[in-house]
């Protein structure tokens, strides 16, 4: 039995006032990768979130250490008039992590180093974006839809980048339609829609 | 921090970046003046420091909108509530950017611009001073303001309604200092309690910004 780096038991997420999920149990141990799967709006995000912090559970735990999730929304956060080169630096340099050459090889980023963001396609701003986990240098990877808009080359890219990540002793938690061929669990959380929305808890009050 | 820093200072000099911006705001601002009160010197020196004082105050509401809601927009502001660095401490540090990219030039051009509204002599080490004492103020402040509109879609109205309350103290206080300079009066006491306004901002607006930054992030 591997160790767990990460551990959500019985938790309960809302979004807008209404419920998503409840009850939701999960464990990412060393080396070990889970793949969300669910239809559009069963709560993947959500849960993902909540893992990363942004967002604070109704009920329930999420135990790992501190700071050490990796997260990666659906937008990238590159900056479009900084070159690719200055893009992973500052996040380097934000983590903590020395240099980004392990990173631009595992992506294949070398020739779009010094092309500002702006001038490059949707894949490329993808990988760019994916090429970020490696500089953060954190155990466990949680990831929104991290294939869309790449190629089957990326894609393959990718999936080794995650490999190599779990070999080093890394975990990962992928929302993902695409199969990307890694041996894990799979969880589908539409298994886990609530049954009953809140009830008048709204956390808004102008919408 | 430092890298942080060091990236929105790039950003602000690239293009679309917005540096420059509100000099070039002062600039037009004191040059209109003249055109519209009339070009007789005493009632242009009586007005100047009122109109330094508020044009400073609006060009520097004229950049706020970037200070946050761009790495809103592509999604690096969540990415930054994520990385090691404390959320007091990206405030404070996008709080600090944008002041040197708009407060610090402002307070270096602004004595240049004041010889177009015809301030006497003794006002001008004392623009400066108010300047470069109050200006910090108008970013932490700004920055507060931005945290509070982070979400929303097109928030730059609500975020000058916001914010132009707020910045009341400072345009009393520091168009103040320059007018008692001007008057012969002593202006070290409005000085002072500008200073006590910058340093109360500086103090807690950082704490307050973080808290509806994660609010608004939720």
């Amino acid at each position: 039995m591997t160790t767990a780096l990460l551990e959500v038991t019985d938790l309960v997420c809302s979004r807008g006032g209404l419920t998503v999920f409840e009850g939701v149990h999960l464990t990412v141990g060393s080396g070990q990768v889970v793949v969300l799967r669910g239809p559009n709006g069963s709560g993947k995000t959500t849960l993902l979130r909540a893992i990363a912090g942004l967002q604070s559970p109704v009920r329930g735990q999420i135990k790992c250490e501190p700071e050490s999730i990796a997260y990666a929304a659906h937008i990238d956060g590159t900056k479009a008039t900084l070159t690719v080169a200055e893009n992973l630096q500052f996040w380097a340099a934000l983590f903590g992590a020395g240099s980004i050459d392990r990173a631009v090889e595992a992506f294949d980023l070398k020739e779009l180093l010094s092309r500002p963001a702006r001038t490059l396609s949707a894949g490329q701003k993808r990988r760019v974006g994916l090429a970020r986990l490696l500089v953060t240098d954190r155990p466990i990877w949680a990831l929104d839809e991290p294939t869309v808009s790449l190629d089957e080359a990326s894609v393959a890219l990718f999936a080794k980048a995650v490999e190599m990540h779990l070999a080093s002793g890394g975990g990962a938690i992928i929302a993902t339609h695409t199969d990307l061929g890694l041996q894990g669990e799979t969880l589908d959380i539409s298994q886990f829609r609530s049954s009953a929305s809140m009830g008048g808890a709204f956390d808004e009050a102008f919408t | 921090m430092i890298g942080l820093l060091m990236r929105d200072l790039r950003l602000a000099v690239r293009a679309g970046g917005g540096f420059g911006l509100s000099l070039a705001f002062l600039l037009i601002v004191t040059v209109l003046v003249p055109f519209g009160v009339g070009p007789s010197g005493p009632t242009l020196a009586l007005i100047a420091p009122g109109i330094l004082w508020v044009g400073a105050l609006l060009s520097c509401l004229l950049s706020l909108d970037r200070v946050l809601a761009t790495d809103w927009e592509d999604g690096s502001l969540e990415l930054l509530a994520t990385s090691p660095l404390p959320l007091e401490a990206l405030v404070a540090v996008k709080a600090l950017a944008h002041w040197l990219t708009t407060g610090l030039p402002l307070t270096i051009a602004a004595p240049i611009l004041a010889v177009l509204l015809n301030l006497p002599g003794p006002g001008y080490p004392w623009l400066i001073a108010s300047l470069a004492v109050g200006t910090p103020a108008l970013s932490m402040i700004g920055t507060f303001g931005a945290a509070l509109t982070v979400g929303l879609k097109r928030g730059g109205l609500l975020l000058s309604l916001l914010v132009l309350p707020l910045y009341v103290p400072t345009l009393i206080f520091g168009a103040d200092t320059v007018r008692r300079a001007v008057e012969g009066l002593a202006p070290g006491t409005s000085l002072v309690l500008l200073a006590g306004i910058t340093a109360g901002s500086i103090a807690v607006l950082p704490f307050a910004a973080s808290a509806a930054l994660r609010v608004n992030l939720r």
